[in-house]
């Protein structure tokens, strides 16, 4: 409670629930912040920070509780009542529309007219205007998918500050910016804290929260868990509030030694000198060259977005190589295709099973053979009862619940869908298996097993690519730790010299 | 978005809400037409009771309009699987007009080619076959320009239906017709049997031998889909290519694959009016067909055995306009057909909602 | 000159149903809704005109009679695709059946045949060469014709409804994080397109002064053809409109000569399409939203 005299919170949302079909997103989250401070919501992906950002910024309403904008009850407005109570939200996956110009961008909805038609030349002037008052340099007659990724994060602030947003929500800003850029963020948000604006900042990165706001609260699995000023709060402290328990399982897994007597085989997955273009740039993959030995997990580290979806999609030869080469053992397969690769005993465990990893609508048993069904060919049909039957074995070994292997893949929660996707990994002899985020929106209880069937196949001579965005994984596994930033490989340790404090910087590309 | 993407689903449907939400779309398709036919019948001041009683009456309740409607079955199959085919590869075949009349003229021009007399044995198995490949090239083109090129076989397809049937019709202008007329000299080999050959009260109907073939043809039809490793990656990638793509399946192949089958089948319905009736091929002997086999995969959910039961449905709408015209104009069955397909669109998407929906309430 | 006149003009009064139907399909599909429903708005635009002419004796009545009819068959295409997220190639190929078997049935049922309508009062002018061209002077819908396309062109350039289409058809999200209503853009969107197709068959049905059963014959898909030849810009597809009728024209007149089987010419519209979209790999890029729910 606010104490007599204080000034009542510009924003306050109370007991906020919400539901995206079978998916509770939200169970219970709160929060408040005071006018002119920057105020960070802080907590680990699928907290509920950009739901709940969401429905203050009038994009959907709460499913329960309540929203209110200095003082006045606005449960479940609309983004347009939103934005005329100066309200703006500059998302996580930029809202722009490629082919316009900045101008269209930043006036479409309040286009100023002429008659019928918009009076363009006065919308340039108007826009120009605002974005110098803001030092923002741009040519706002330059079409959006022209610009570089930091100039259209400026055209999306733009968009919400000649709306006269005084409360600017920005969801995982950094994310895709470079040092230099991040810290000319800071000095806008800065200058429109000076102004006297207010500003929500969702982010994980907790080196951001202590060095620009003012004010912290952390959600955790849909509820907010903890609220105190940034003075005096330490990374480790907003991390212990973040994480919750979780943290404490994937430490306390002991520091894996390394086996006793390498087996001998020949295999082991190199990659020399690669290079992958990206999406939106020519070098994703910039000169990266590892070697992944049989027998060993191989750990690369990193925040998403830094070239290790190129990276594994040209290894597993679903992108072609700009340059380089990998080899499997003794062979170059850099132009070999997946289901050659695959034959010669490279497995991959996709980081988005839903879309690469598994045919919802197919039974547990099809997906087990998913890539393998021609070798069921029998006689011209499929041997259906050898399907059954090699899926019954897999499935309890792996312990997949429910265990009927005709049930649809798209019954199983994730944790137990991404234990198909592991089992048909693993089904045979590996020599190389490349593993992307092979926990991600898994419960704890699977991730245990999943770790556990990783080692298993490590101590059995596969060689593991372990790429992801989790640290405290990639720590829990790896015998050896490698950090990707910005495309290229910044570092190669020992499991033993690897930890929070080491590697952090090199994720960020502070060191 | 994040948040959703990491948490786990709820239970799935259970096998009979899966049934439901597959049987429920036709049945509301259904009801919506029923609805709309009663608002046609009554526009002519006709009662609809009796309208749908004479239609009845006029297909399945006498031996002749019973063969027509097997008849029409016939070739709304073979367009039918050739969408359903489609379909399940996660494309859409509208060219099987010109898939279907290109079949036609393979196999009037195999069995013109045909010395008189040749055995049935022969004959009929080579007409066939031209029937099916004729269709199959047809369709193998908007395969590889959709695996090559990314060019979207929805306006392919439909492009390729008009050229298609101005070259068809070159060819016959050409040289092939009897003069006068807008049809081929009789096939000197390859002719079916009608089924009136078999079953007297059968007689003076257009049913033939070829539904015996075109049956056939669905089942394999099923057992391609569903009992080989090829109809599996076809299922594969026409539900989660990018899933299949990561197991190794040639997405491109699989799509010329897929569209090549596609129009094949639809060219083997050529056989039913080309061997099984005139014995000739005529320009437009099967206008509509192609488009009308759209509406029958759909309501048949695309599975063959569903496509069997839908063409019979919609070969019986057909044959019921030409009963009831004499009370209501017959092409009252043509304005239905467009309501049955655009209910099927309509209802498909809103039945999967409301069963979410209540899924979810309990 | 006679000649060349002759030509300009018969290509131009073969290039208005194809104006209308390419803007207003220009429109729906760049508010990401696919029109393969330009067919089935013109047949029924058609009719509608040709009933409306003959029960009210006036042509103008037909006028509207047919914008109606267009309106409202465009406002089934857009609620089961907008409302009930329908297929939108389905929802498109039954609107056209839907078409064809309203007319063919309305036709039987009121004017008891299953070909044409009676004659009914309407625009053209006779079709000899001086008609050709006092017919362009006395039919006001193809001065309409030609104006339709640059018309759409301003209000998709130049309006703020034309600006938040476009924005609707590349990034949906976009607009609606904006507080746009692309449900609402896009009702609009398709109902005009049904609107200006079906004032194409208007032009049809008044200019023969009768509606024969499928008469439309196919126009709606070259639009459509000339929409993705002119990758998606309303005054390029008008373009594309013009050369695919002066292509007809030609092989009218060289039927007499018959220099080039009638079929080949037939096949023109559609061959470049289909080059439009292969030829050109990327290039013929329609928006992004198109199709999407």
């Amino acid at each position: 409670m606010t104490s007599p005299g204080a000034v009542a919170p510009i924003v306050r949302m109370t007991g906020i629930a919400k539901r995206f079909g079978d998916c509770q997103a939200i169970a219970d989250a709160s929060l408040e912040v005071a006018a002119g401070e920057i105020h960070a919501l802080v907590g680990e992906n699928g907290a509920g920070k950009s739901t709940l950002m969401r429905i203050l910024a009038g994009l959907f309403p709460p499913d329960a509780g309540t929203v209110e904008v200095s003082g006045h009850d606005v449960t479940g407005w609309s983004a347009a009542e939103a934005i005329r109570a100066s309200v703006g939200m500059v998302h996580q996956h930029f809202m722009l529309v490629p082919p316009l110009t900045i101008t269209e961008n930043v006036i479409l909805g309040r286009e100023p007219r002429r008659g019928l038609s918009i009076d363009m030349p006065r919308a340039h002037r108007e826009v120009a205007a605002a974005a110098d008052r803001n030092g923002f340099r741009m040519n706002v007659r330059a079409c959006v998918r022209d610009l570089s990724v930091g100039e259209q994060q400026r055209v999306e602030i733009l968009k919400t500050l000649v709306r006269g947003a005084r409360i600017l929500i920005l969801d995982e800003p950094t994310a895709v910016l470079s040092p230099p850029e991040v810290q000319e963020l800071w000095r806008v948000l800065r200058a429109l804290r000076a102004d006297g604006g207010t500003i929500i900042l969702i982010t994980h990165k907790l080196d951001e929260v202590t060095e620009i706001s003012d004010m912290i609260t952390v959600m955790r699995a849909g509820r907010t868990v903890a609220r105190f000023p940034t003075a005096g709060a330490s990374p480790a402290s907003i991390a212990r509030a973040m994480v919750g328990r979780d943290v404490a399982l994937m430490t306390e897994a002991p520091v894996p030694q390394p086996p006793a007597a390498p087996r001998a085989a020949a295999g082991g997955l190199e990659v020399r000198h690669l290079v992958v273009a990206g999406e939106r740039r020519a070098r994703a993959v910039d000169d990266v060259s590892f070697t992944v030995a049989p027998g060993e997990i191989f750990g690369i580290a990193g925040v998403e977005g830094n070239g290790q979806s190129a990276l594994i999609e040209a290894i597993v030869g679903l992108r072609r190589a700009t340059s380089g080469e990998i080899r499997l053992g003794d062979r170059d397969i850099t132009a070999r295709s997946v289901r050659e690769r695959d034959a010669l005993g490279l497995a991959h465990i996709p980081e988005d099973r839903h879309r690469r990893g598994l045919v919802l609508d197919f039974s547990i048993a099809d997906n087990l053979i998913l890539g393998r069904q021609r070798e069921y060919d029998r006689r011209g049909s499929l041997d259906r009862a050898r399907v059954l039957a090699d899926a019954r074995a897999a499935i309890e070994r792996a312990d997949i619940r429910p265990s009927d292997p005709e049930l649809p893949a798209r019954a199983l929660s994730g944790g137990n869908q991404q234990k198909i996707v592991i089992a048909r990994a693993l089904a045979r002899d590996t020599a190389a298996l490349v593993a992307a985020q092979p926990t991600r929106g898994v419960d704890v209880g699977a991730i245990e097993q999943i770790h556990a069937r990783l080692r298993a196949a490590r101590d059995a001579g596969t060689a593991i690519l372990l790429v992801s965005a989790e640290l405290s994984e990639v720590l829990a596994l790896s015998d050896r730790v490698a950090v990707m930033y910005g495309g290229r490989i910044v570092s190669i340790v020992p499991r033993a010299q690897a930890s929070q404090e080491t590697l952090g910087p090199l994720m960020t590309g502070a060191a | 978005m994040s948040d959703a993407a990491t948490a786990s689903p709820a239970p799935a449907p259970a096998r009979r809400a899966r049934v439901a939400e597959a049987l429920l779309p036709p049945l509301v398709a259904l009801l919506v037409s029923v609805v709309a036919g009663d608002l046609l019948i009554l526009a002519v001041g006709q009662s609809p009771g009796a309208v749908y009683r004479l239609m009845l009456e006029g297909t399945w309740g006498n031996a002749y309009g019973f063969a027509q409607v097997l008849y029409k079955t016939t070739t709304l199959v073979c367009t039918g699987l050739a969408v359903a085919v489609g379909l399940r590869a996660g494309l859409f075949n509208i060219g099987a007009e010109g898939q279907l009349a290109a079949g036609g003229l393979g196999a009037a021009l195999v069995g013109l080619a045909l010395p008189a007399g040749t055995t049935g044995l022969i004959a009929i198995p080579l007409c066939t076959v031209a029937a099916f490949a004729a269709g199959g090239a047809v369709g193998y083109v908007p395969g590889v320009l959709r695996a090559r090129w990314g060019a979207h076989e929805v306006i392919t397809t439909i492009m390729l239906n008009f050229i298609v049937l101005a070259f068809l019709s070159w060819i016959l202008t050409g040289r092939l017709r009897v003069p006068e007329t807008v049809h081929t000299h009789a096939i000197h080999a390859g002719a079916l049997p009608r089924l009136s050959a078999w079953w007297a009260p059968f007689h003076g109907s257009a049913a033939n031998a070829s539904l015996f073939i075109v049956l056939v043809a669905a089942a394999a039809t099923s057992w391609y889909l569903f009992h080989t490793s090829r109809g599996y990656e076809l299922r594969a990638v026409g539900l989660q290519p990018e899933a299949a793509e990561s197991g190794g399946v040639n997405v491109g192949n699989t799509w010329i694959r897929a569209l090549a089958l596609s129009g094949a089948l639809a060219g083997l319905g050529g056989i039913n009016f080309v061997l099984g009736y005139e014995h000739y091929y005529e320009e437009g002997f099967a206008t509509g067909a192609g488009f009308l086999g759209i509406a029958v995969a759909l309501v048949g959910r695309s599975n063959p055995l569903g496509v069997v039961l839908a063409a019979l449905f919609f070969a019986t709408l057909s044959q019921g306009g030409l009963a009831i015209n004499a009370l209501v104009p017959k092409q009252m069955v043509d304005a239905l057909q467009g309501v049955v397909i655009l209910a099927m669109a309509a209802s498909v998407p809103e039945v999967r909602r409301l069963l979410t929906l209540r899924r979810r309430a309990r | 000159m006679s000649m060349v006149l002759a030509f300009l003009a018969q290509t131009l009064r073969i290039a208005v149903p194809y104006l209308f139907a390419a803007a207003g399909g220009v429109l729906a599909e760049r508010s990401g809704i696919i029109s393969l429903t330009l067919e089935g708005f013109m047949l029924g635009g058609a009719f509608s005109a040709m009933l409306g002419s003959y029960w009210s004796g006036n042509p103008w009545v037909g006028v509207l009679a047919g914008l109606a009819g267009g309106l409202a068959l465009g406002l089934v295409h857009a609620v089961a695709t907008i409302r009930y997220k329908a297929d939108q190639v389905v929802s498109g190929i039954a609107i056209n059946l839907l078409a064809v078997g309203l007319t063919r049935y309305f036709l039987k049922l009121v004017f008891d045949s299953s070909s044409n309508s009676p004659r009914v009062p309407g625009f053209s002018a006779g079709t000899s060469t001086t008609a050709l061209v006092s017919g362009l002077l006395h039919n006001p819908l193809i001065p309409l014709g030609l104006v339709a396309v640059p018309a759409v062109a301003w209000l998709l350039y130049r309006t703020p409804f034309g600006l938040r289409v476009r924005a609707v058809g590349e990034h949906p999200e976009a607009a609606a994080t904006l507080g746009v209503s692309v449900k609402r853009v896009r009702y609009v969107a398709v109902a005009l397109s049904g609107a200006l197709a079906a004032l194409g068959g208007t032009y049809l049905s008044l200019d023969q002064h009768q509606f024969t059963d499928g008469m439309s014959a196919g126009r709606g898909f070259i639009a459509l053809a000339a929409i993705i030849f002119g990758r998606w810009d309303p005054m390029r597809a008008a373009l594309a409109c013009l050369f695919f009728a002066a292509a007809e024209t030609l092989q009218i007149q060289l039927q007499a000569m018959q220099a080039i089987p009638g079929q080949f010419v037939q096949m023109i519209p559609y061959v470049l399409t289909i080059v439009a979209l292969v030829g050109v790999v990327g290039r013929a890029v329609p928006p992004a939203a198109l199709g999407r729910e």
